[in-house]
């Protein structure tokens, strides 16, 4: 195992796979000469500079030129920027990419992926600062990979390089820079697959993203209490891992669900109204969620804290429903 | 330039194949056996048929959703369209999409478009995937006046301008974009004006005149094919019909329209046949006949076509079958 960085697992998924696959390129924003705002794309530069372009700042046709790409049988890979700006172009993401394929009777390979950051950072304010994979999920027609380590960056974003339907990817502006371990042999990891990232007796706590370091974090503090959290790591949105869900919820009899993105509407309710449809007389309490307050992101530190989720918020949740 | 016989009757059948199928759908439409929300192609028949007969099969499209014309010149299956009116299961695309959805992707028909400038985007994708395959195909993308005042048609243009892609945007400029008057609703008076803005040729041409429709797109193919970029043509025409079947038309006198009837397509195409006596009386008879035909084999496919098990609308989501429910 070697030690590489988010941004690293995702740039080495990339030259792996356009070394096996010449019909990959990519583009987007500030990418061709800058290697991405957050370096992601360093690892390609110099090798593939024919296939990563940087575009104009032309979100509809970044995203809607991905479809005709991959309909004319190439592998686009288009990054959004920042997740705020996929709503720049997003009526040629939910009313092209994502209807076409259903409305066309399931004509075409739509194997493209929109990729970019999302999420808070250190005061990128209100339309920097977004999470709204849960619209994606809402909407039918494209899937959902969430990572939180390198090891998933790599594996997941491998399998949607391969994948021959569209692939949206949500990568944490705050995870780019954590480190973590990587096999040296080459490995896809599947959609719809969830992972234990800690098991626990107590409680399940499942989560996605930066919330799955937050909720470790919590498991931490509450471990000193003497709580045993399952951290249950979703990876993928579209589809999602409910059968592993469901079993560690018949194991702990508790359910948190903790993710950045709002609470009111968030995927979490998705995740809470299933289990208690599947799984309602395993339950030993109210399924509780976390997620950030019903405002936008604001600027100032303090108010940014106040309304986003960290492990405090899943400390208190796990308190609720343990009745601790 | 000259053409041989075969050639121009060409056109004219093409031609007099939209215009069958449009009339039938018109009348399938009024007596209720349409679902939906038909957009008539009538009277502009000249545009998608000169255009297309420079196009080869491997050359893409995008359409509109006023995209039948297109289907058909591009080469699409009128019993497989006529079954996807009906919302049959032996429809272009099962029953999921309609008039509006229309698809072949085996003869390079990205989609009609049920989104005014939603084609020009995908057009461009095609365009750079061209490009980067190092073929010499192109893609023409059809789109009508309204479309020219929509952010996509400005990012495509200047995208395609940029990358010197191999795409023919070509304006179909029927005046009226729903039930407003371009003229109204335009800052220029010729669309073709906005080429300046993004540096590539703008044309305008006689939509209604299809050696013209012909001509001019050829030239525009020619130049993508060996690199030269894309260009935006402007072909004038006149949206005969409402703007669907059933427009109630409030925004026009029908002086007007009968007035316009005078130049379209099919009538004109027909008298310079005759002048040029590339075209007899038993010949024009038998081609009116063969497509009337061909259209009612077309309806007796759909009618006698099963519609779609309710269930099958759970398919075609993905490629894989993985996400449907969670």
């Amino acid at each position: 195992m070697k030690e590489i960085t988010f941004s690293e697992a995702l740039g080495e998924a990339m030259l792996e796979e356009m070394q096996r696959d010449p019909t990959i390129f990519t583009y987007g924003e500030d990418i061709a000469k800058q290697g991405g705002i957050f370096g992601a794309y360093k690892p390609i530069l110099g090798k593939y500079q024919d296939r990563i372009l940087d575009t104009p700042i032309s979100e509809e046709v970044i995203f809607g030129s991905a479809l005709g790409a991959s309909l004319a049988g190439m592998r686009p890979v288009a990054e959004f920027h920042f997740a705020d700006f996929l709503f720049t172009g997003m009526t040629a993401v939910a009313n092209q990419i994502m209807k076409f394929k259903y409305m066309t009777g399931g004509q075409g390979k739509i194997h493209l992926i929109l990729r970019g950051p999302d999420g808070i950072s250190k005061s990128a304010a209100a339309q920097h600062s977004e999470s709204i994979e849960t619209l994606f999920m809402h909407i039918p027609g494209i899937k959902i990979i969430v990572p939180s380590t390198p090891y998933d960056m790599k594996g997941l974003f491998k399998t949607a390089l391969k994948a021959d339907d569209p692939v949206i990817c949500f990568e944490h502006k705050m995870l780019y820079a954590k480190k973590g371990p990587v096999p040296e042999e080459e490995y896809y990891i599947p959609f719809g697959k969830a992972d234990i990232k800690k098991e626990g007796k107590d409680v399940t706590v499942v989560t996605t993203s930066r919330m799955v370091h937050e909720s470790l974090k919590a498991s931490e503090q509450l471990a000193k209490e003497g709580i045993d959290v399952e951290v249950v790591d979703l990876r993928t949105l579209v589809p999602w891992d409910k059968e592993l869900v469901l079993e560690s919820v018949k194991k702990t009899h508790r359910l948190v669900i903790a993710h950045e993105t709002w609470r009111r509407g968030g995927w979490g309710a998705e995740i809470a109204a299933t289990v208690q449809e599947e799984a309602f007389d395993y339950l030993d309490g109210p399924i509780m969620r976390v997620g950030a307050k019903n405002v936008h992101i604001p600027f100032s530190p303090p108010l940014q804290d106040f309304v986003v989720p960290d492990y405090n918020s899943v400390i208190n949740e796990v308190r609720k429903v343990l009745n601790v | 330039m000259q053409y041989d016989k075969e050639f121009l009757i060409g056109f004219y059948r093409t031609m007099v194949r939209i215009r069958n199928f449009e009339l039938k759908a018109e009348e399938l439409f009024l007596q209720a056996k349409l679902p939906g929300f038909i957009h008539l192609y009538i009277g502009e028949e000249a545009i998608a048929t000169g255009a297309m007969a420079n196009l080869r099969k491997e050359d893409y499209i995008t359409s509109t959703h006023r995209g039948h014309g297109h289907m058909i010149a591009k080469g699409a299956d009128v019993n497989k369209m006529m079954a996807e009116l009906y919302g049959k299961e032996t429809g272009y695309c099962k029953g999921k999409g309609g008039s509006m959805h229309i698809a072949d992707v085996s003869i390079g028909v990205l989609g009609a478009n049920g989104e005014v400038a939603g084609g020009l985007p995908i057009a461009v994708g095609a365009g750079m995937a061209i490009k980067m395959q190092k073929k010499d195909s192109v893609v023409v993308s059809f789109f009508g006046d309204g479309a020219s005042n929509r952010g996509a048609f400005h990012e495509a243009l200047n995208w395609a301008s940029v990358y010197r892609l191999p795409v023919i945007f070509l304006n179909e400029n029927n005046q009226f974009a729903s039930t407003e008057r371009v003229s109204e609703t335009t800052s220029v008076q010729n669309i073709a004006d906005r080429a300046v803005g993004y540096n590539i040729p703008g044309v305008i041409v006689d939509g209604n005149d299809v050696i013209a429709v012909y001509e001019v797109v050829k030239e525009a193919v020619d130049r993508a094919r060996s690199g030269g970029g894309p260009t935006l043509i402007e072909a004038k025409t006149y949206r005969i019909k409402g703007h669907f079947v059933g427009d109630p038309v409030l925004y026009r006198n029908e002086s007007e329209v009968n007035e316009k009837w005078q130049f379209e397509p099919i009538s004109r195409f027909e008298s310079t046949l005759f002048e040029m006596g590339m075209i007899t009386d038993a010949e024009k008879e038998s081609i009116w006949r063969e497509a009337e035909q061909e259209i009612k084999n077309a309806v007796n496919f759909a009618e006698k076509s099963k519609y779609p098990e309710p269930e099958s609308a759970l398919q075609d989501l993905f490629e894989s079958d993985t996400g449907y429910d969670y």
